[in-house]
């Protein structure tokens, strides 16, 4: 049976063109598009990997981006591994995804006992007899981190993940992204997706590469169109090397975007400046390109740009056909009964705009990286002198939150010191088991902490 | 003591704490080559706050920059500090 040929991100690249001139540039190679013609990333091995269902495992982000063009339409499923994943959850990924192939550079380790097909990849390009048949209308499984600490995998396809938002700014010249973001994540993968199925080029990032190699790389190749968290961007004004990019859009997203950082970065780059809001289940919502904080009250209750807004019991929510589809191994779905996407993000209406005070569940955004803090009470609480915890968030003007904690001791502490002892005590545990940005900067001990009527402690956003 | 060997006494602590090697500390270094990364200056801050009760950061002071160097660094606490000492 011959089955119908599907839109994919090799023929729709193809169909832009403008090869001659288009560009995919990571750490360690710049890739001509001209050189993606006849050529493989996979030394030609991808007929293996047709209908599979396939973890995409690499240390450098060119090599996943050019697994991805060369994979999509030819594997069933995709799924794309940040950077930081750990062994036991990169199991449970594979395990619940079916995996049945890992595509790997080797720089990370990529044993997974369940999966035997393990196919070479990399930034070096083998001439292939390509057959670019795309017969599939691949998932696409990006992972976020769940509340329990295992992750969340997020199904979504070419077609939400390919659905754009126009930027304001015309160009002379075909616009180059670039993104602070890794691009196996939401934020850089929709960057990485808008460039290559819009005719343009991109400079990715690279982990491990410092802010002022990256700016000066991103800047040799003329990045015009740029984004990251404004803590990315509050750490590029920093940098000794911001000068050497000169974007005339900058685009913050994935974290609160406030008025001074707006500002700021607007001041110094003297750019065109956007703030966007999106997740992953719920995708690119909206752009804000006024330059101020917050969005227009007049969005809500209809649609605005392809977006349907609606605010209940204080959270936005998000109708789009950018939504994701659903998740693999929960029951519960992404939308509601209208359609909807619940983000748990917490609005406020102040005047004509709504603005963002913090997320529904408490989860702490430390510049851009999500810290639930019952992981981070879970830790504490392991201590034996303590009775309970509270993590929330502390507001920086560097990362824009840090972690902190309160906590009620079994008993009394004897002295200043020994008070002093126990704190030293519950910091070292906390960087015994956590990464560095969920360690708290200060553990506060306190007599007491509020319990709601629930019985659980008292969580407000903050 | 001083509000200079205050803030450079906290770049030493959170760089033990985090392991992280900092370089020789002069005006001119680079905060981002200090060796420490972004999330240890953001507990600097943090922890300056508690010491000194400011936070210079989080003022939004008109046309106020981000400092680049060490030195810029230590001269925004000293800014802060002195008028109200």
């Amino acid at each position: 049976m011959q089955a119908t040929e599907q839109i994919s991100m090799w023929n729709t690249i193809h169909s832009t063109g403008n090869f001659s001139e288009r560009f995919l540039c990571g750490a360690e190679a710049v890739i001509k598009f001209s050189d993606l013609i006849r050529s493989s990333s996979l030394r030609g091995r991808h007929e293996e990997l047709r209908g599979r269902s396939v973890i995409i495992r690499t240390g450098d982000q060119l090599a996943s981006a050019l697994a991805m063009i060369e994979l999509d339409g030819i594997v069933r499923r995709m799924v794309l591994c940040p950077p930081d994943i750990r062994d036991q959850d990169l199991q449970f990924v594979a395990e619940s995804t079916e995996a049945d192939a890992i595509v790997s550079d080797f720089s990370e380790s990529s044993r997974v006992p369940s999966v035997g097909l393990v196919i070479p990849c990399g930034t070096e390009l083998t001439p292939a007899d390509y057959d670019p048949k795309a017969v599939y209308a691949t998932e696409w499984i990006l992972l976020t981190s769940g509340t329990t600490g295992a992750p969340k995998m997020v199904v979504h396809s070419l077609r939400t993940l390919g659905g754009t938002i126009e930027s304001d700014v015309s160009l002379a010249r075909r616009p180059v992204w670039c993104t602070f973001y890794d691009m196996r994540r939401y934020g850089g993968l929709s960057i990485f997706l808008r460039a290559m199925l819009g005719g343009d080029s991109m400079v990715l990032s690279s982990t491990g590469e410092s802010t002022a190699s990256f700016l000066e790389r991103a800047g040799a190749n003329g990045v015009t169109h740029m984004s990251g968290t404004p803590s990315h961007w509050r750490r590029a004004i920093m940098s000794p090397a911001a000068r050497k990019v000169a974007p005339p859009y900058i685009r913050m997203s994935g974290e609160i975007a406030d008025q001074s950082t707006l500002d700021r970065v607007r001041a110094f780059y003297g750019a065109n400046i956007a703030h966007a809001f999106a997740s992953t289940e719920a995708g690119v919502g909206f752009v804000v390109n006024d330059g101020l904080a917050g969005f227009p009250a007049a969005w809500v209750g209809r649609k605005h740009i392809e977006v349907d807004l609606r605010v209940e019991d204080g959270s936005l929510r998000l109708r789009s056909r950018r939504n994701a589809a659903r998740y693999i191994g929960k029951s519960d779905g992404i939308r509601d009964a209208d359609g909807f996407v619940d983000t748990g993000d917490m609005v406020e209406l102040r005047g004509d705009r709504y603005y963002f005070v913090g997320r529904r569940d408490g989860t702490i955004n430390v510049g851009g990286f999500k810290v639930h803090p019952e992981e981070v009470e879970e830790v504490i609480q392991q201590h034996p002198q303590v009775r309970m915890a509270l993590v929330r968030a502390k507001k920086s003007a560097i990362t824009g939150a840090l972690v902190s904690a309160e906590v009620v001791l079994a008993t009394e502490p004897g002295s200043c010191d020994d008070q002093s002892a126990i704190q030293q005590d519950i910091l070292q545990l906390c960087r015994n088991v956590l990464p560095p940005h969920k360690v708290p900067v200060s553990i506060n001990i306190v007599s007491e902490l509020p319990v709601a009527e629930t019985g659980k402690i008292a969580r407000c956003c903050a | 003591m001083s509000v200079r060997s205050i803030v450079m006494n906290e770049f030493d602590q959170v760089a033990t704490r985090q392991n992280m090697h900092l370089a020789p500390l002069t005006d001119d270094l680079a905060l981002l080559d200090s060796g420490l990364d972004s999330l240890c200056i953001a507990v600097v801050v943090s922890r300056l706050e508690d010491e000194l009760g400011v936070d210079p950061f989080s003022a939004n002071v008109e046309g106020a920059q981000f400092p680049v160097t060490v030195g810029d660094f230590i001269h925004l606490y000293e800014g802060a500090v002195s008028p109200k000492v």
